[in-house]
């Protein structure tokens, strides 16, 4: 075995299953043996799928023998734990869902199952999605394959870290305020948070409703251009999902951005921001004017008051949805003398400590007396925040600030104090706010570890998104560096049987 | 601010969370500590800002009353603590007289 299979692209590995040089199931075997030499120390997946990617791997080789292969057919795929599956234990990194079946799939699921995609895990996450460093998880963080001493963000940390790691070639994760972006930055991969409306959730465990939205990683823009291709469009079974023609996203890359007008708001300066990484970004947006792009000045002067909006908003809603874990339908289930003992048991001892917090704080603002204080006012607040964007968009096409205003930290770091945990969200939480896509791509390093530059576009315009990524990707050489953890290996076994 | 034990005692019931006496403490410290940094909000004149609940120019969605299959009830049960007669059960909670 000389060559590393996991490194390939989805564009390079489609070639050359389709060429039949390699086979689905050697692709497959390759991932399967990274998983074992690293996920003892990156701890990506909750549960892994070896026996149901087999299957899928196998099928996929007869279906590519018969030239009827789709663009995802033999592709090894992780999914956020959050994502239903029928053949295996969707958790949400909670205890209360410990050993649940989902019997159907998310709408996700199904259609990357119908391209014949292979399930190699469920990635880890923190507990409900509630979290920016996995160390929320009810089953242990995940550690970030650039430092394994710090997180690879959350909540979807597992879906980033295995994509960094080559566990898997491309994930699906989910975005409330950033957790898709955030976890993509902190482990250098391409993250993606479509429009509010464009990817279906049905079968995605409900975190906050008007926020929620299922995206894909990968380590270009590319493979995650085919990804939300799959995965875009309505579905009858989600009428939050908008019935608008889904683009040929590849097409869209062309590598072209000379007369694009990019915005940049002053409002993205935030004290507690990483001078390094502030450097970084401002680089990486010299670059693009060099490739043609016009940087203007924006403003987007409600961006202050994204974060506290957010912590009324996504708990109130939240604490609407978890009630549905009462310990009689499905999960954990103690039993109490009586039915309100049972449920105080079962949510008091199944949910962890970030989702109690949160559904306190939904249950204040939502409860008599503080109603109109906390929640309406932060929905009016809303729409201050989407105003500021409505404008911004009307003098840009896409809008370019930091992804998180620091590097990976170190575990436990912000464990103590919840309002530092949350400020890392801050330049991601906007765009959930106003139902925008957000895409995040590597564009350099600060203390050696990875730094992120986020875009922001019109709604269901992740085609122009996805075109500036590209451009700035194809112009710069981030997405190539490898995780030390990796190349450590690629150097054991420079050639013959690796261990 | 500082939240009163009584109100977190209360949310706490309404939430239908069981807390221990440390969890409640915790709750009532870091609640307060979290209202305090949103209450920023309250600076901003919102009198004539209509609230966005969503983004999306979605209204109702509609579909015909027809009758369609639903999940086998075998499998939907089999997640439950406890079934009867293709049913969840649950303690009483009417008392019998």
């Amino acid at each position: 075995m000389s060559e590393d299979l996991t490194r390939l692209t989805v564009t390079e590995a489609r070639a050359r299953l389709d060429r039949r040089e390699i086979s689905a199931v050697e692709l497959l075997e390759a991932h399967l043996e990274r998983i074992r030499q690293v996920e003892p120390q990156i701890h990506a997946f909750i549960t892994l799928t070896e026996e149901v990617a087999r299957v899928q791997a196998e099928e996929a080789d007869r279906r590519i023998a018969r030239s009827d292969a789709a663009p995802l057919t033999g592709i090894p795929v992780a999914l956020k734990d959050v994502l239903c599956t029928v053949d295996a234990p969707t958790t949400a990194g909670s205890r209360i869902l410990e050993g649940f079946r989902s019997p159907y799939d998310a709408t996700v699921v199904r259609k990357l199952r119908e391209q014949g995609a292979v399930f190699v895990g469920k990635a880890n996450t923190d507990e409900f999605a509630m979290g920016s460093s996995t160390e929320n998880s009810a089953y242990g963080p995940t550690r970030n394959p650039w430092d394994l001493d710090r997180v690879p963000g959350g909540s979807s940390g597992g879906s980033a870290a295995a994509v960094a790691a080559g566990e898997a070639m491309v994930s699906l994760g989910s975005d409330t305020g950033g957790s898709i972006r955030q976890p993509a930055g902190f482990c250098g991969v391409v993250g993606i948070k479509p429009t509010y409306g464009r990817v279906s959730r049905y079968g995605l465990v409900a975190f906050a409703s008007s926020l929620d939205q299922i995206g894909p990683f990968g380590r270009t823009v590319e493979d995650v251009a085919i990804v939300l291709e799959a995965i875009a469009g309505h579905d009858p079974c989600d009428s939050t999902s908008v019935d608008t023609p889904v683009p040929d996203y590849r097409a869209a890359l062309t590598g072209d951005i000379r007369g694009l007008r990019v915005g940049v708001a002053a409002e993205y300066q935030v004290p507690g921001m990483d001078p390094e990484v502030e450097r970084v970004v401002d680089e990486a947006i010299a670059e693009l004017q060099r490739l043609g792009a016009e940087i203007v000045p924006v403003s987007l002067p409600h961006t202050k008051y994204a974060l506290a909006t957010y912590y009324i908003i996504a708990p109130s809603e939240a604490s609407a949805n978890l009630a549905r874990y009462d310990g009689v339908k499905y999960g954990l289930s103690l039993q109490g003398e009586t039915l309100l003992e049972s449920y105080l048991q079962t949510r008091g001892r199944g949910f962890g400590p970030e989702v109690k917090r949160r559904i306190m704080l939904g249950t204040y603002a939502l409860s008599a007396g503080y109603y109109d204080a906390y929640y309406v006012k932060a929905q009016k607040v809303r729409t201050l925040i989407k105003r500021d964007f409505d404008q911004a968009f009307e003098r840009v096409d896409v809008i370019a600030a930091p992804t998180s205003p620091t590097v990976a930290f170190r575990f436990g770091e912000r464990t103590a104090d919840p309002i530092q945990m949350y400020l890392s969200d801050v330049f991601t939480i906007p765009a959930n706010m106003a139902g925008l896509p957000g895409i995040a791509v590597p564009c350099g390093f600060a203390h050696g570890l990875p730094v992120s530059l986020q875009f922001m576009g019109r709604a269901f315009d992740e085609a122009t998104l996805l075109r500036v990524a590209d451009a700035y990707e194809q112009a710069t050489a981030w997405h190539r560096a490898v995780p030390p953890l990796v190349a450590a290996l690629a150097a054991r076994a420079p050639s013959g049987e690796a261990e | 601010m500082r939240l009163s034990r009584d109100v977190v005692d209360h949310v706490a019931m309404l939430a239908r969370l069981g807390l221990t006496e440390e969890e409640r403490e915790r709750m009532r410290e870091q609640l307060s500590s979290i209202l305090e940094h949103v209450s920023l909000i309250q600076e901003l004149d919102t009198e004539a800002i209509p609230p966005t609940a969503q983004v999306i120019a979605l209204r109702n969605v509609w579909r015909e009353d027809e009758v369609r299959p639903s999940l086998p009830l075998e499998e939907v049960l089999k997640n439950a603590p406890d079934a009867e007669d293709n049913m969840f059960k649950v303690n009483a909670v009417l008392e019998q007289s």
